[in-house]
Order: structure tokens, then sequence, then C-alpha cells
């Protein structure tokens, strides 16, 4: 099951749930073809056996049978609970979040996927990974629907405008994998394609050395943060700020005006910053304007990653390492 | 002649049939006779089909090469969307209902006409209007979006004419909930005496299901485009994430009508198919209370399970289980049907006509355009599977493979009793072996590439793929010869058939009680009902004899 590289039309398997994904796969074909083949055989021993011989004759009267019916109505309805139960474990392997995974952020827009990695390596329509480790993307989108979609890892999400979706991957092994835009996005969505790069630690730590950056999303964060946005002058932590304190907040429970509470997530962080009023923090005023249209994705997701880096323990909270990930041996 | 004058003696008579009974256009735009409403329908459909044909040409010829090189990819995108668009909207939703079911409903229920004719030429107004609508944006300049309309892309992205074709659409919304109404009304009230319930034929039961479905999803659709069309001019948030609305609502809705929807395109086609299979096996329907169940169970639960295309779209994952569970549930009446459909030809006396072998053609693409759903409704497959080549064959299986398939078998299947005339047995065979056969090449090999991870909707691809698509265009012109093969030998049969005789193969059903065509009410005395549904005695007043000595000696019919 490991390895189907000599099947004929048959997509590489490179991640650690793509065996799973195929066992499934040739699950529902055993059962297509156990199923297609009796009836189709019946339909041609009927149709020659029976044929016509004599015209407009009058075969005697079956009405049917209480048996037969029940028999083919529950064995179908066992077989297809069993193909949905094998469906909902892969699923929950492929889109429960892990713990322990090193983070990278994902903007789609019209036709282009942009990635940052948390160490400061911004990528154009290619994404390069270590093989072997846990890969979270957080994602989202300048513009309209997208879907990052990696056959070979037998995985993909749609990347919507306005929040954040996640997608995740263990590479199993090294090699160059086609990344697709699977959600029509207009006119050269056949054209936002790009490369997965899976590569060994050591390349890939040679290839993190060799691209240096400028900041990573949490120094940019903090930049803006502090000096480009403002934000410190209401935020900065003080007994008698006007704006919640942001340390320790990440994945907290938080009470809001008017009743009820949210969990501090990625996804509250990003709308509290575009759309304040929305969900405020008990004992605080709706006073903070909107930063809508004047951040862009990439500085949203650093003020995200900036703030979330505030709590020592946002990593375990969420999984996602907000500051620079060790980079192993 | 002598002996088809012999068949026809019993039912004849004098009257007119009902496209004699007055030739001017008048007479037909102002027509309140169904038959003649249907004949319409017929026309105007089949344009319907044979353009949208054309852009599927298209679709196949561009992706014979990797690069985007016939067509630019602009034009690439307008193409696939106007094809789906046509095909969804213009032929399959109306092509049973308002073709076969608006001509047969009343005939086989013993009624002089449906129970508001006028309502039934107003919903053929309606749909030529909406029709002309999105034809004039097509030609205007045509729209881009898919005919899923996705938001925001639909509504703030793409400068195409979506709301014009939205409002198109919107309009031929209310043919079909017309349609709808009609039918129920119908066969509540209009049933000839002794015409129980369970003496309808199945084709009855499988559109008096679909007609619930039109009615309580079509809505739905219509409420969709409406807020589309606020948010575009009013700029209230409801779909643009960049007002404060919410994309995925208009994924939700939008499946809420589309998955129903596909359960209006393909119950009709089950209910010709148990027409065909039972009489062209002259057995009564096995099962025939699970088969009428089966349809009124796919009909509810086919609003339940609209959340399995949105496996990858953001919801969240235990709402994903949910869907994939109940999607497995409303498999299980498809598998009851194939299985009662196969039982039905033990021991029958099976002849090979041209509707029988359509019949056979859809129970094989049937089974797998149904197993194939089985594949997207595992969820954890289907994270794979989903947006790629996969669904494109999957669901041109159940479409194509089954609801057109299904159109065919029962076009050539009642032929005689609209025209009066026969087709070309020959032709007709030949017809349905290309269908069969093309329709494979095409689509089978998209299973295939959709594995592989080809996209849908992509104007270029990666090499590996092309080999696999140069069998699909292939196949594609095989299929397209062998649909163009009817309008020929049909159009030679208006002109030139020999005449079919009131009841060509001896069948039990009501419709075939009067003449072909039949006269413009349909019967000439009220019929009354003493025999249940499928039953091929003589003693149910068929007169068998007769009818065979004048057929000629008895030998299974060959091409």
């Amino acid at each position: 099951m490991q390895n189907s590289s000599w099947i004929p039309f048959f997509p590489e398997q490179a991640s650690t749930f793509a065996w799973q994904v195929d066992l499934l796969y040739f699950y529902l074909i055993a059962v297509s073809v156990a199923f297609a083949i009796p009836i189709v055989a019946a339909i041609f021993f009927f149709i020659v056996k029976y044929r016509e011989v004599e015209k407009f004759a009058t075969p005697e009267e079956i009405h049917g049978s209480m048996v037969l019916e029940t028999v083919w109505s529950i064995i179908p309805f066992i077989i297809s609970m069993t193909i949905f139960i094998g469906g909902a474990i892969v699923y929950f392997n492929q889109y429960t979040m892990p713990k322990d995974a090193m983070e990278i952020y994902v903007v789609g827009k019209q036709w282009m996927w942009k990635a940052q990695h948390s160490t400061g390596q911004r990528e154009i329509n290619e994404l390069h990974v270590p093989v072997g480790r846990k890969i979270k993307l957080t994602m989202t989108t300048e513009d309209v629907l997208h879907d990052f979609s990696i056959p070979a890892f037998r995985t993909k999400a749609d990347v919507v405008p306005g929040r954040y979706t996640y997608l995740w991957f263990e590479a199993t092994k090294p090699g160059r994998y086609h990344l697709y835009c699977a959600e029509y996005c207009g006119l050269n969505h056949s054209g936002m394609v790009g490369w997965i790069n899976v590569m060994e630690q050591r390349d890939f730590d040679n290839w993190l050395a060799g691209n240096t950056s400028s900041q990573t999303p949490v120094e940019m964060g903090k930049d803006l943060f502090e000096n480009k946005l403002g934000c410190a002058s209401c935020h900065a932590g003080g007994a008698n700020q006007r704006g919640a304190k942001l340390e320790g907040i990440f994945g907290k429970e938080v009470k809001l005006v008017g009743g009820g509470s949210t969990i501090v997530n990625d996804d509250y962080l990003r709308n509290s910053i575009l759309n304040p009023a929305a969900q405020v923090v008990e004992g605080f005023q709706p006073i903070m304007p909107t930063f809508k249209g004047q951040v862009t994705e990439e500085q949203l997701n650093a003020l995200v990653a900036y703030i979330k880096s505030l709590t020592p323990n946002a990593a375990a909270t969420t999984g996602a390492p907000a500051a620079p990930a060790p980079m192993g041996n | 002649m002598q002996t088809q004058d012999a068949i026809s003696a019993g039912y004849g008579g004098d009257k007119p049939s009902y496209l004699t009974n007055g030739s001017t256009l008048k007479s037909w735009l102002l027509t309140k006779d169904h038959k003649r409403i249907a004949i319409m329908y017929l026309i105007s459909v089949s344009v319907f089909f044979f353009m949208g044909g054309i852009y599927a040409a298209f679709i196949r010829l561009e992706l014979l090469t990797p690069a985007s090189d016939l067509l630019e990819t602009a034009t690439y995108n307008k193409v696939f969307t106007q094809h789906g668009i046509l095909m969804i909207f213009f032929f399959l939703i109306p092509a049973i209902p308002a073709i076969l079911g608006n001509f047969l409903l009343p005939l086989m229920i013993g009624a002089k006409d449906l129970a508001l004719p006028r309502i039934n030429l107003l919903s053929l107004y309606i749909y030529w209007v909406g029709g002309i609508l999105t034809l004039y944006a097509l030609m205007q300049g045509g729209v881009d979006t898919g005919w899923t309309f996705y938001t925001p892309y639909s509504t703030t992205f793409s400068n195409s004419f979506v709301m014009a074709v939205g409002l198109g659409i919107f309009i031929n919304g209310f043919s079909s909930i017309l349609t709808g109404l009609n039918f129920i009304v119908t066969i509540h009230t209009m049933r000839a005496p002794g015409m129980t319930w369970f003496r309808l034929p199945l084709f009855v039961w499988a559109h008096y299901a679909t007609s619930l479905v039109m009615i309580l999803g079509t809505p739905v659709v219509a409420i969709t485009v409406l807020l589309l069309a606020i948010e575009r001019v009013t700029r209230v948030g409801i779909f643009d994430p960049a007002i404060g609305g919410d994309p995925i609502l208009f994924q939700h809705l939008f499946w809420f009508y589309s998955h129903p929807a596909v359960y209006i395109m393909i119950l009709p086609g089950m209910g010709v198919i148990s027409e065909v299979i039972s009489n062209f096996s002259r057995k009564k329907i096995f099962g025939y209370e699970f088969i009428a169940f089966s349809s009124i169970a796919i009909a509810v639960f086919g609003f339940l399970v609209w959340g399995h295309h949105m496996f990858v779209s953001g919801q969240s994952i235990y709402a994903g289980l949910v869907f994939s569970f109940l999607t497995m549930v409303v498999a299980v009446p498809s598998a009851i049907k194939v299985f009662n459909w196969t039982a039905t030809m033990y021991k029958g006396s099976i002849s090979y006509d041209t509707p029988m072998l359509y019949a056979i053609g859809f129970l094989g693409l049937f089974l797998v355009g149904g197993l194939t759903g089985l594949f997207l409704g595992s969820v954890g497959l289907t994270v794979h599977l989903t947006d790629t080549y996969f669904v494109v064959a999957h669901f041109h299986y159940v479409m194509v493979g089954g609801q057109v398939i299904a159109y065919l078998a029962g076009i050539h299947y009642w032929w005689p009793k609209m025209t009066g005339r026969m087709y070309s047995e020959f032709w007709g065979k030949i017809s349905a072996m290309l269908v069969f056969v093309g329709f494979n090449l095409t689509f089978f090999p998209q299973f295939i590439l959709g594995y592989q991870g080809m996209p849908r909707r992509y104007a270029a691809y990666p090499e590996e793929f092309q080999v696999l698509n140069i069998f699909s265009t292939a196949g594609a012109s095989v299929l397209g010869v062998g649909l163009t093969l009817p309008v020929i030998y049909f159009t030679h049969s208006i002109i030139a058939g020999k005449r079919a005789g009131d009841n060509p193969w001896m069948l039990p059903g009501l419709e075939w009680r009067t003449a072909s065509p039949p006269p413009t009410e349909n019967f000439e005395e009220m019929p009354v009902v003493t025999w249940e549904a499928y039953e091929f005695g003589e003693e149910n007043g068929l007169d068998i004899e007769s009818a065979r000595k004048a057929s000629g000696p008895s030998v299974p019919v060959q091409a």
C-alpha cells in the first residue's frame, strides 16, 4: 500500500495520509465491482434467457418479494455505513490540526499563491518544506475563493476571503509536487498553479539560510503594532489603557459586552482588527477604529502572529509556534 | 397500410388529432392543450440542448492539448459556464417533466388535460422569457462565473453579464414551480374512475416526487438570486466579506436548491426507466410500492444533503460528518430501484427495441454514476476528489448517463404516440449503441484524471494529463454523432415514417388506449380503470390476437 507507482495513471503518494485515502479508494472500487458484476451479469443473463420468443406474450406475473426488498435495502445500508465510517476517520486525520506543526502563512490572490514562513522567508507559487515534519498552513485570500490543493498529499482546502482556513500535511518523501488552485477563481484560474518542494531537513535548512529575509512575521507585526499603526498607544498594557491588554490573551475565553463569550483565536483577532465593534470584550468601550482597507492580508497575518507571540504558550494552545521554529538537527 | 389500419381501428374514430386540430400559428401559441405545449417545449428544449452541445464540443476540442490554444482562457471560462447553465437550467430540468410529463401525465391518468391548462401555457411563456433573456446575455458577452455563481467572484470581481443571466434563471424558475404545482394538482384531482394511487404508472409517481422538489426547492434559488441583486445594488453586506457578508452563506443557499435540483433532473428519468423496463419485458414491475416510495424518499432526503458539496469549503468537520452520513442514506433508495428494475426482467418477454436498448444502457451508466457517488460521499476520500475531474465524470454519468439516456429512451418509447409515426428501428439501435460507447469513452477516463488530481475548470493543464484527455475528446465525437442521428431519423419519420397505429407494442397503459396521435380531448369517452398497473394479458382489453396477426410472423425483433 505504501508504494503504488506501478499502477498506471496513479498519483504519487507523498504524505502521511495518502495511503489512507488510497486504501479507502481501493475499498470503494472493490465494493463497486462486487455490486456491479452481479447486477450486470443478471441483466445480461435475463435479456438473453428471457428474450421475446412470441410477440406480445404475457409472461406470468411476479409481484415482488418482501424478503428480497429487505435484503437489498439492509445490505447496501450496512456497506454504505462502512464507507461512511472509513471516510470519517480519514477526514478527521486530514482536518484535525496537529499541535506541534511548523506554521506557514498562505495568502491567495488572483492568480498566485504567496507564502511566508515563520522565519520570514517569502515565496510565490513555490513552497519549500522539510520532509517528515508536520506543516500547518494558515490561509486566507485577498479577493475571491481559491483552493489550495496538493494531489500527491491527497488533501486540499478552500481559501476564503474574510477568514482563516487551515490545512496540514506531513510529506513523506522529497520531491516536487503539483500545487493547484482547485476552486474556480476567474480568468487565469488554470494558471494559479505552483510547486511544493519537499526537501531533506538539511537541504531545507540550507535553503532557509540562503533566503535571508528582512523580517519574520512576528517582527513585522511588532513593528506595525508599535510604530506604523500605533496599536500600542491603547494596547500597551498599562493599568488605565483604553484597549484590552493583549499579553497572555490568546487561547483564553473572554466575556463580551452584551453577554456571551468567545475564545480568542486567529479569527477573533483578525475580526477585532477589521471590525472592532462587533465583539467587544467586557469592560471596554467600542471606541477602536476599524483598520479595514488600511492593512494588507500579510500585515494582518503579521499582527495576529505578533499578538499570539505575546502569549508564551500560544503554540501549545493552537499548535502554531509564533516565534521562529527550532530548526531541528 | 391495410394492416396498420386494422391495428388502429379501436380508438382512431373520426376526431382530428391534436396535431391537425388547427394549423395556424395562433392555434399553437394560444393553445391550452398539454400535448401541443409539450411539443413546443420539445422544440425549444432541443434548441438549448444543441447549443449546450456545441459549447461541450468546444470544451473537448480545447482540452485536446495541454496549452490554452484553440480558445483564449477568457473564452474557455465562458464556454464551460454557458455549457453548464444552458444544459442544467434550460435542458436537464425541463426536459422530461415539461416534454414527456406534460404530454403523458394526463394521458396516463385518463384526464382530458392538466388541471390548470392556462398556467401550463404560462409556464412555457415564462420558460421562453427566461431563456431568451439568458441567450441575450450570452450574445452580449456572456458570463464566466461557472454555473455555480460562487461569491464574491460573481458579485464583485466578474465583469460579465452575471445579473442578466441570474435574472434569466430567476424567471425560468417560476416555470418549474408552476409546472410542479400543476402536476401535483392534476395527480390529486384528475385521475379517471378506478385509477387509484397504487394503479398509477411509476412515471406518475416519479413526477409527483419531482414536483414536490420543484415547488419546495426552486423558491430558494430565486431568493438567492434576489439577495445577490440586493447586494450588488444596495451594497448591503450579504455574501461579500468586504462589506460584512459571508461567501459561504451563498454556497449553503445555492446548494440547498441545487442539490435537490439534481433530483429534479434524475427522478423523472427513473420514472421513464420504470415504464420502459416493465413494458418491454411485458412484466409487472418488481416491487411497485418500493419503487414508488423510494422516489418520495429520494425527494425528502435530497433536501438534507446539500452540505456534501461543501466538504472543503471551511464548514465545520462535524457538519461534514453529518452530511456524509445523510449522503450514504440517500444512496439506499437509488440502490433499491436498480435491484427492482433488474428483477423486473426476470422471466419476462424482453424485446430489444430502441427504447429498451437505451434503458439497459441507463442501468449500466446509472450504476457507475451511483457507485461513484459513494466515493464522493465518503468524506475523507472526497477531500482529494472534490473539484477534480472525478466530480465532472460522476455528475455526467448521473446527468447524461442517467437523465439524458432516460430522456432518449422516453422519446423513442412515446414517439409513436406523440406523432403517430414510427422511426427507423435500425438507426435507433445504432444511435443507442453509439451514445453508450461514446459516452463511456468520453467520461470514464475523467475518473482516472480526477484521481490523478486534474482540477475542474482548467483551460490549460500539465502534460501528463494529455493522453486521457485525447481519449475523452475522441469519445465526445462518437457521442456527438450518436446524439445527432435521432434528429435526422425523427425528422424523417415525421415526413415519411410508417404509421405506428394506436398501440404498436400492445401495452396496457392508458396512453396506449387512445389514438396515435391522440385527439385534443385525449379520450373519446372517459376511461374507467379496472386493471392494475402493468398487466399485459388479453383480459385487460388488449386485442393481442389480431395485433399479432397484423404484425406478421412472430420472431424476435431484429434490426
